[in-house]
């Protein structure tokens, strides 16, 4: 067993897939490996799953403990976490990651708790930094600083855990960029024989129905995204006719998912998902800091709002100050008539 | 189910600043937050929880008693709850349980279980708006040496042994059955949480932590003295009972700051860095001017 101090990062799946998450925490690890002189290693559980271990190498990890067991098949929390647990208890890992999805939300307290360790949830940055604590007149070298938005809104907090190990963050996916995969890198995949309990088997997966998801949020070019500002199903379609216009895709913040205005898959931001794309149009969404963390690398941004002091304008490279039932049919004719006359021209 | 038997429930619950109107003035010098300097409400995923609870109740039979931490305002939430249905609430409050992390908070939150119980079922709501980790949940189950079912949104059945349950995840659903005892995490699409009963609140208005005593006795005077109606509300079962640390049997080294392995190096206010930026007036003409200089950096194709 290597003695190097290490970063880990779990490595989720679902039918022989590798959650995107997953290899961007990868990449992330990776990066802070190299910074810190660590170990990468992905923690990968399943059953007959040993080919996503190369995978997992490719995208920047050093080593990958595969722990194949039939009662690993399907994602449950206790046999997830016992194997975590018991193997960072022998390998003290300084550092783990995982993503901010349902599964990793529900496996990350449960080994944090066992482990007594710090966990900071939806991180929108990771950095290392050291950190003085003045009662004890100390400086801890290269922590790991977990930076989130809190308290809702208006503040970025950044988090430490000076005294206990591993420092476990959680974090959403599309925050991290997800590396080239590296067909050529090596590494070892060290196989792990779990051991349960029979306390550990006490929840039975009856059925699982997997809903997939057509919207592909995170990889649109263009995102044309409603929020608190958005009143009506009509203007919502608004919205619908000119992300299609322009090939993209429908957002949305937190405040119309809440009104039910739309399926919370198309909510951007820090507990939604963060987009990058070419345009980001937001229509009546004022830009609270969880929204913002999510879309500021937009390359271009258009904000539409009738508060001329909406947050959302200071970052906008567009700004109109508009009702957005008026504004958006106004995008919509200039862009309808662009194509008609291109079609006249051809 | 004829041969059900009475199903115990506690539920967590938490009461939380309305995140939707912080300001910057609510927060202190160590990074944590000034909660007395925001309205305060019931966290509403715990809402849905209570009334997961209150449904089995009416199902099996049994009890539901509902426990929070927090400062003695908390208070308010309890009442909430005995109102709306729940037989037996616990405030667990005591100045070192303050700057609590997660960790921390279900630690107590196990002390308060384990005093209070043997429970088959703790639930709580997925996650509270003010920090949305959705973290004590699980670690409170795990502290507790018991499974949990996270983001559950309907309990399909329960028999004298086992839970099923779907549980909502943002990729579809999946339906569990477990062993209780049991921890679940209630989502807010679980249920329309029941109203306040108007004849539970006529008959437990009064309910109280003894710190609201003087508040009471001030609107109601004929209570001459705080053991006056500290007696009427103990024959009556309306005084909420208050633990501290001790009480739980905590370690002093594993709550509030002192057990709480996160510690808020800094916070920032978000300097919004100004971009380069144009005002573009609602018109059909700006608007065109604007297509047209996208269309020209090739943003629009």
């Amino acid at each position: 067993m290597s003695e190097k101090q290490s970063i880990w990062v779990f490595i989720e799946h679902t039918d022989g897939v590798i959650a995107d998450v997953s290899l961007e925490l990868t990449g992330k690890a990776r990066e802070l490996g190299d910074q810190l002189g660590f170990e990468v290693v992905g923690l990968l559980c399943g059953h007959e799953v040993d080919a996503l271990a190369q995978e997992v190498i490719a995208h920047g990890a050093d080593r990958v403990l595969l722990a194949d067991h039939e009662e690993l098949a399907l994602y449950r929390t206790l046999p997830y976490a016992r194997v975590a647990i018991e193997e960072a208890r022998k390998r003290k890992p300084e550092i783990f990651l995982i993503g901010g999805t349902p599964n990793g939300r529900d496996f990350a307290p449960r080994v944090a708790s066992a482990l007594r360790c710090g966990l900071t949830a939806d991180c929108t940055d990771l950095q290392i930094g050291d950190y003085y604590v003045k009662k004890e007149d100390k400086t801890y070298k290269d922590l790991l600083f977990q930076i989130r938005p809190a308290f809702g809104g208006n503040l970025i907090a950044t988090i430490v855990n000076p005294h206990t190990r591993p420092q476990m963050a959680t974090v959403r996916e599309g925050v991290m960029r997800k590396p080239a995969a590296d067909a050529a890198r090596v590494g070892v995949v060290e196989k792990i024989a779990p051991v349960f309990d029979p306390g550990d088997l006490v929840l039975q997966v009856l059925s699982r129905q997997v809903r997939k998801s057509t919207i592909k949020l995170k990889d649109a070019p263009v995102i044309v995204a409603g929020g608190a500002g958005i009143e009506t199903a009509d203007e919502f379609a608004l919205l619908r006719e000119l992300a299609n216009l322009l090939g993209g895709e429908v957002g949305a913040s937190r405040a119309a998912v809440d009104a039910g205005l739309i399926d919370r898959a198309h909510q951007v931001g820090q507990t939604g998902t963060t987009v990058r794309p070419r345009l980001y149009i937001a229509a009546g969404i004022s830009g609270a800091i969880q929204h913002r963390a999510g879309m500021d690398q937009s390359s271009k941004i258009i904000a539409i709002n009738t508060d001329p002091n909406a947050p959302m304008f200071q970052i906008a490279h567009y700004r109109i100050v508009g009702d957005v039932g008026e504004v958006l049919p106004l995008i919509i004719k200039t862009l309808r008539e662009r194509s008609m006359d291109q079609r006249e021209a051809e | 189910m004829t041969d059900q038997r009475p199903i115990h429930s506690a539920v967590l619950v938490k009461q939380v600043p309305d995140t939707h109107n912080i300001t910057g003035e609510v927060m202190t010098k160590d990074g944590t937050m000034n909660r007395g300097a925001l309205p305060a409400i019931f966290n509403p995923e715990d809402l849905n929880a209570l009334e997961m609870a209150l449904d089995i109740r009416e199902r099996t039979g049994g009890t539901v008693t509902v426990i929070t931490m927090g400062p003695p305002k908390a208070a308010n939430i309890l009442r909430d709850c005995l109102f709306r249905g729940a037989d037996r609430v616990i405030l667990l409050t005591d100045r070192r349980f303050a700057g609590a992390d997660t960790l921390a908070t279900s630690y107590v939150l196990q002390c308060a279980v384990q005093k209070a119980g043997p429970f088959d079922l703790v639930l709580c709501g997925r996650q509270a708006i003010d920090g949305d980790t959705a973290q004590v949940g699980p670690q409170t189950a795990e502290k507790l040496g018991i499974p949990q079912i996270t983001y559950a949104e309907t309990i399909i059945e329960i028999t004298s042994t086992h839970v099923t349950a779907e549980r909502a995840l943002d990729s579809g659903s999946e339906i569990v059955r477990c062993t209780m005892p049991v921890l679940l995490t209630v989502v807010g699409s679980a249920n329309t949480p029941r109203p306040a009963s108007v004849r539970r609140q006529m008959e437990r208005k009064l309910a109280a932590v003894p710190s609201e005593y003087t508040a009471i006795r001030a609107q109601w005077p004929e209570f001459e003295s705080d053991e006056a109606l500290d007696a009427y509300l103990t024959k009556r079962d309306l005084k909420i009972p208050v633990w501290t640390a001790e009480d739980i049997g905590a370690t002093e080294g594993s709550i509030g700051l002192a057990g709480s392995p996160t510690q808020v190096h800094k916070v920032n206010f978000v300097v919004l860095e100004s971009t380069e930026s144009k005002t573009i007036a609602p018109t059909a003409e700006a608007i065109k001017a604007m297509i047209a200089e996208l269309v020209h950096e090739y943003i629009v194709g």
